[in-house]
């Protein structure tokens, strides 16, 4: 009788630097010795939830229309910020505001962005990220696409793309790391698992152990991180983006976190899970886990929080005061950016859209 | 000077431009080593590097959505689709980014890709190798659509479409890739996109058709002319944004007009021909305006194919019913 033997061995590797009190798990990343790097992300974690808070609260007052919160995510947004370059090309879906200000992307864009206005995606500060990705999946041939131009071009630079759990159940992604297993790309991808997919748990989108395995069929490296360990998710990324960079292809991290808020201020999420299961994830939250390390280490201090907290309203409070003295754009703002230059065809449409203009916000 | 068919119009096209701007890079399946199925992309692997020819996994919406990143990073993409009947899959990209990703951004990216594709049936293809999709594509704002009727008009719209700043959508008719050679200067000289070609004036009707259409027109038009009818032949030559400004003249001077497409009537782009030149023009009108169109059925396999594509017979009939009201 013939036999059987193994043809390929996987298996998937899964980081953590603290433990859920904020602990160190071991002897620490070198970089980490940079206690300003630490403060700064932990401050950028701290103003991207400030937003957030001020956002759904805005959307609730009728000031601003649906809005996707990060609520949870903070360590994975702002660890993969810190571990890009700036030459680098980002690639979101719509929630990671946190590393979209570490790019130094406003809170008003996101707020003109999410109130209906598209100047809220001009990105001065980051003038090759894509915008706000909705159709889910869908970013991720243009990071193929990106890192594929890096790649012919020879630079040292890469693209970052960030999907959602619900996201790898698309065509788009697994196509996109097919592609860039193939070619070798300069390409991170970070699947934000955050166990929910608007209703749709990870359980029913998938039967696999992990996403992160998913990248084994293209090829590519992959490996899981505790995204709400923000060092964690830095020295990965890190890894990844630097691997990248060098010309050595593609990596895909798993980031494993828990959206604490709904799916969007549409959303209901009492619909769909347990009061127990979201308290239970709470207690992981990212924010208090960092604070806790940092003054464990004598790296913060409570005079530090309460200096922070003051400067996160006032910094939202102004984007706030900005956004909402923004008047909406003239009809032409419809016909302007269709084209380099707008076909005569349309000169007509947009003299009627003149004529009928409706008035106000 | 060469003669050559418009296949080698449009090898002869990508590699003027590859030579000239270093920015274009040609992806697509079977586009590199095997120079494409048609040989649209034949030779150029080998003058310009498989960096800049780029064999692509086999997946429609892959290839239009790596070719949205590479434009925005400062490349000309040309991507071939190997059929229009595959283009399904690319929808999404096409619609959700490439055709916004300007807009979206109020100018700060944008998107010149040409996305090219055969287009129409004809050559006993298979299932699905036939379609003729431009009304999915024109309905699209943010996105030009070009159809070439001659090796020399596919050369010139080609160059003019890698030069866009805007994404292009080429369909080249699959009839018409070796039906007939013409002598093509290789001077790097562009058409413009957004006109109309007049292929033949005449004074009774207008015929406003593209894409292999325009050759049984022409045929139907020249078998006209012998009993004493003088058709205007035109070529849409860009199917979105439509050049009104021509078509409206023709049909003020012939006070007729029959619109011809292969692809179905319903909804087809003759259905907004017909639309516009009624709402502008109706009073000029001597006649119903009539379109002979393919059949509002599935495209069928080969042995009824040149039963579906209007024929040359359908067209003076229609001209005929024209002249007779």
């Amino acid at each position: 009788m013939s036999e059987y033997r193994t043809a390929a061995h996987f298996d998937i590797a899964y980081r953590a630097c603290l433990d859920a009190d904020g602990a160190a798990l071991g002897e620490l990343p070198g970089w980490a010795q940079d206690g300003e790097l630490l403060r700064r992300m932990y401050r950028m974690m701290v103003r991207a939830r400030s937003f957030d808070t001020k956002a759904v609260n805005l959307q609730r007052t009728g000031k601003l229309g649906t809005y996707p919160s990060c609520l949870g995510h903070e360590a994975t947004h702002v660890g993969v910020g810190a571990a890009m370059h700036a030459d680098d090309v980002l690639f979101t879906v719509y929630r990671e505001i946190g590393t979209k200000f570490w790019r130094g992307i406003d809170m008003l864009d996101v707020l003109l962005y999410w109130g209906g206005d598209e100047r809220g995606t001009l990105y001065t500060r980051s003038p090759q990220d894509f915008p706000f990705c909705v159709p889910i999946g869908s970013q991720m041939p243009h990071a193929a696409g990106a890192a594929l131009a890096i790649q012919i071009r020879d630079q040292r630079r890469c693209a970052l793309a960030f999907i959602g759990d619900g996201g790898t159940s698309q065509g788009a992604f697994y196509e996109a790391l097919n592609f860039a297993g193939v070619k070798s790309l300069p390409l991170v991808c970070v699947i934000v698992n955050n166990r929910w997919a608007i209703s749709v748990p990870v359980s029913a989108q998938t039967a696999a152990a992990t996403l992160a395995q998913k990248a084994i069929a293209a090829g590519i490296p992959a490996l899981q991180v505790d995204g709400n360990d923000v060092l964690a998710v830095r020295d990965v990324v890190g890894e990844a983006v630097e691997r990248a960079r060098r010309g050595d292809g593609p990596t895909v991290i798993e980031a494993l976190t828990y959206r604490l808020s709904d799916h969007t201020t549409s959303d209901d999420a009492t619909r769909y899970r347990s009061t127990e299961e979201v308290s239970a994830a709470r207690r992981l939250e990212p924010i208090a886990r960092t604070r806790s390390f940092l003054q464990a280490r004598a790296l913060w201090t409570d005079a530090d929080e309460q200096a922070l907290k003051a400067a996160c309203s006032d910094e939202v409070e102004a984007a706030v005061k900005q956004y909402l003295a923004t008047p909406k754009q003239s009809t032409d703002a419809m016909f302007d950016h269709l084209y380099a230059q707008l076909p005569a065809a349309l000169h007509a449409q947009r003299e009627e859209a003149r004529r009928y203009a409706a008035p106000g916000h | 000077m060469a003669q050559m068919t418009m296949v080698e119009a449009i090898n002869m096209a990508h590699a003027w431009e590859m030579a000239s701007d270093p920015s274009v890079v040609v992806l697509g399946e079977d586009v590199g080593t095997n120079g494409g199925v048609f040989r649209a992309t034949v030779g150029l692997q080998q003058r310009f590097g498989k960096s800049r020819v780029q064999d692509t996994p086999l997946a429609e919406g892959l290839i239009a959505g790596t070719a949205i990143g590479m434009a925005a990073q400062g490349l000309k993409p040309v991507a071939e689709i190997q059929f229009m009947g595959f283009i399904y899959p690319a929808l999404d990209q096409i619609a959700s980014h490439m055709a916004r990703l300007r807009n979206r951004t109020r100018g700060r990216l944008s998107c010149p890709v040409v996305l090219r594709m055969p287009h129409g049936g004809g050559i006993h293809a298979p299932e699905h190798h036939s379609e003729s999709l431009e009304s999915l594509l024109c309905h699209h704002p943010g996105l030009r659509v070009v159809c070439p009727s001659s090796p020399a008009r596919a050369y010139g719209l080609l160059l003019a479409a890698i030069r866009d700043p805007d994404p292009v959508i080429f369909l080249e008719p699959v009839r018409l890739y070796r039906f007939a050679r013409q002598e093509v200067p290789d001077d790097g000289q562009a058409l413009a996109i957004g006109c109309c070609f007049v292929l033949r004036e005449g004074s009774d009707c207008t015929i406003v058709t593209w894409g292999a259409m325009t050759v049984d027109s022409l045929k139907a038009a020249e078998q006209l002319a012998l009993e004493g009818v003088s058709c205007e032949v035109i070529d849409a030559g860009t199917l979105a944004p439509l050049d009104f400004e021509t078509i409206l003249d023709s049909v003020v001077k012939t006070g007729r007009l029959l619109i011809v497409h292969e692809a179905p009537r319903n909804c087809g782009l003759g259905a907004e021909i017909a639309a516009t030149v009624g709402e502008q023009a109706l009073y000029d009108l001597l006649s119903p305006i009539r379109r002979v169109a393919g059949y509002d059925t599935v495209m069928p396999l080969y042995r009824l194919e040149h039963d579906y594509i209007p024929g040359v017979a359908r067209i003076i009939d229609a001209i005929r019913a024209t002249l007779a009201e």
